[in-house]
């Protein structure tokens, strides 16, 4: 072999690897749909993060709230003339636009660490089944099937209503509840990818098992997880703020998007109905954002779509 | 075909069994019993007299097995804390008025639904199908909650044609109550129906696009079309006949969801069903309506799968032969 080959050859790899990447990114621009969730997701995140300097008002802060200013329908002023409530006011003065800013900060917060946390957990119980198979593949796939069998709502419900109320419990019941989806797909790629001749390659070479489901194997399960992962994102954002709006989910304390609808709620009926809406429409579109691309990865990533 | 349904009976028993465990475990080991009944002021002896008289001095096995007896053989599980009446009395008597709920709007989420999703399954590309797929999306990934709130928004507070919450007068039959009676029970429950309906039709619609366009390019129906028959009769026996199997399947585990997540639309509706009765419990800490809900529910559940499983038997002679083999 010529030193003219051994740099094609090098040459080649990085090429392919852009090529795929370039695929990647040509395909899921494709979709105008998706692109514009994607558009969505990042504005949403900018504002979470920024929030405390965009956001006219600290809501937390109870020294600048004035309860004159409290159920002001939007586009009004606050008494003092200072700050212009776009979205109105909540029952205790608050400017529904900041609370949606602080709020959206808590609900992506607590949808990304627990579909973090349930994708580690779950990877490693799904990639372990693979690997080993037999009677340690059985058993946990038997806990991963009962815990399915379940609707997530009542099984969050009673380990809330165990924990009882607050931002890092609502995470703890979110991943209790996802880490199993994550666990079967994890399996399921594995167990293609287990049987593989690089995976073989691997083996004759006595690399420890560690090193072949974690270096090998897991990085070409990472395309389906991710899709799950993405789904399960607005899962988890839905399901933190169902839970509360419930009553069960984060404290008064830390308001996220869910807890200000249920704010909200109580003064619909009289007819302030921008103290639910707002946050509402805040969350619906940080979900439907977030799904839209979810269903774009699936379609590209994973060629035998389920549902 | 006998010995698969004996054997997924077994293990639908052995779930029952291991959710019961984990139910008792969670919620009668969590907290002392005895620090909330005696006095702060009660002496060590009198402390553990009380342990003594309810039981809590066995082993933990003992215990299970008090609490398995009594939950399974007498469906006792204890008296409700608020109201003293059996658990599973309250419980039973909201029942009827959630699986209306969970029946009704599985009904419209399919009568709906299917169509759809015929129709996104045939045409792909059309603009139609394209509009569904995109609602589909909004369908399922909206929260219940809010699909509800906003429907109360627009048909209870701004045109005020719907009642908000609450059902109608309900007829009784029996010893069950029902509401689909009469047209003020109707308006009471069109928008939790269509709360519930909206996610799940979306799903329904998924399914069905999936099924047909994975039945379409089978050879049965172009030998269908060959002959000469009407598009009618391909698609509306032929291919629903076979896409039938995925979405009956898909709607008796989902039967299942409705049935558990009516949690949240009841709270939203204030309507008087079980879903309401747990998050009440769950709030005024009333532990036996809690494990009632539970127990009762993971069998109903249970059955429901287990159901589903036989019926798919029957309807796919695939899976029997697969079994048989």
């Amino acid at each position: 072999m010529s030193t003219t080959d051994i740099a094609l050859a090098s040459a080649a790899v990085p090429a392919a690897r852009e090529s795929m990447l370039r695929l990647f990114a040509e395909q899921f621009v494709a979709s105008k749909l998706a692109m514009l969730g994607l558009v969505l997701l990042l504005l949403f995140l900018c504002l979470a993060i920024f929030a405390p300097w965009i956001a006219p008002q600290n809501p937390f802060d109870i020294a600048t709230l004035n309860i004159m200013d409290s159920k002001l329908p939007p586009g009004s002023h606050s008494s003092s003339g200072a700050i212009t409530f776009w979205l109105g006011t909540d029952g205790q003065a608050r400017d529904v636009l900041s609370a949606i800013l602080y709020g959206l900060r808590i609900s992506l917060i607590v949808g990304f660490v627990s579909v973090s946390a349930a994708f580690a957990i779950g990877a490693t119980v799904g990639l372990i089944s693979a690997y080993f198979g037999g009677r340690i593949d059985a058993l946990l796939m038997r806990i991963v099937d009962i815990q399915l069998s379940f609707p997530a709502i009542l099984v969050a419900l009673v380990l809330l209503s165990l924990l009882g109320k607050g931002v890092d419990k609502v995470i703890y019941a979110l991943v209790a509840v996802q880490w199993a989806y994550f666990a079967r797909a994890a399996r399921g790629a594995a167990i293609v990818e287990r049987n593989k001749e690089y995976v073989q390659a691997a083996r004759c070479m006595s690399l420890s098992w560690q090193r072949i489901l974690w270096r090998h194997i897991f990085p070409n399960c990472i395309p389906p997880l991710m899709v799950i992962a993405t789904i399960d994102l607005a899962h988890a954002i839905a399901l933190e703020a169902t839970l509360s709006f419930l009553g069960v989910g984060v404290p008064v304390t830390e308001p996220s998007l869910g807890m200000l609808i249920s704010n909200g709620y109580e003064f619909m009926m009289s007819g302030s109905y921008w103290i639910a809406f707002f946050p509402g429409i805040a969350l619906a579109l940080v979900v439907v954002a977030i799904n839209l691309v979810g269903d774009h990865l699936r379609d590209i990533l994973n060629p035998r779509n389920e549902i | 075909m006998l010995s698969s349904i004996v054997r997924r009976l077994l293990q639908t028993i052995g779930v029952v069994l291991v959710m019961s465990a984990l139910v008792f475990a969670a919620l009668y080991l969590v907290g002392d019993p005895v620090s909330m009944l005696a006095s702060p002021e009660a002496t060590d002896a009198e402390r553990e007299l009380i342990r003594r008289s309810l039981g809590l001095d066995l082993p933990l096995w003992r215990q299970y097995l008090i609490f398995l007896n009594k939950a399974l053989v007498h469906l006792d599980f204890g008296n409700s804390f608020l109201t003293g009446e059996p658990a599973i009395r309250l419980i039973l008597d909201r029942m009827p008025a959630t699986l209306e709920l969970a029946t009704a709007a599985m009904f419209f989420a399919l009568l709906i639904g299917v169509p759809l999703g015929i129709y996104a399954g045939l045409k792909p590309e059309s603009f139609g199908s394209r509009s569904v797929m995109t609602g589909s999306v909004l369908g399922f990934s909206l929260p219940n909650f809010w699909v509800g709130l906003m429907l109360i928004m627009v048909f209870a507070v701004f045109l005020h044609w719907l009642p908000a919450g609450g059902r109608g007068p309900a007829e009784a039959f029996g010893p069950v109550r029902l509401s689909v009676f009469s047209w003020e029970g109707w308006r009471s429950l069109l928008l939790p129906v269509a709360t519930i309906a909206i996610a799940k039709c979306a799903l329904i619609i998924r399914v069905t696009r999936a099924a047909t366009r994975e039945c379409l390019p089978l050879d049965y129906i172009k030998f269908a079309r060959a002959r000469g028959l009407s598009e009618r009769r391909v698609l509306g026996v032929h291919l629903l006949k076979n896409i039938l199997i995925p979405i009956i399947t898909i709607a008796g585990l989902e039967y299942g969801q409705v049935f558990a997540f009516a949690v949240v639309t009841e709270s939203v509706f204030s309507w008087p069903g079980i879903g309401k009765l747990l998050i009440d419990s769950i709030i005024t800490l009333d532990r036996p309506v809690v494990v009632a809900y539970l127990m009762l529910t993971v069998v109903f559940l249970s059955a429901l799968n287990l159901l589903v499983d036989i019926v798919y038997t029957i309807l796919d002679p695939r899976v029997q032969s697969k079994a048989g083999a």
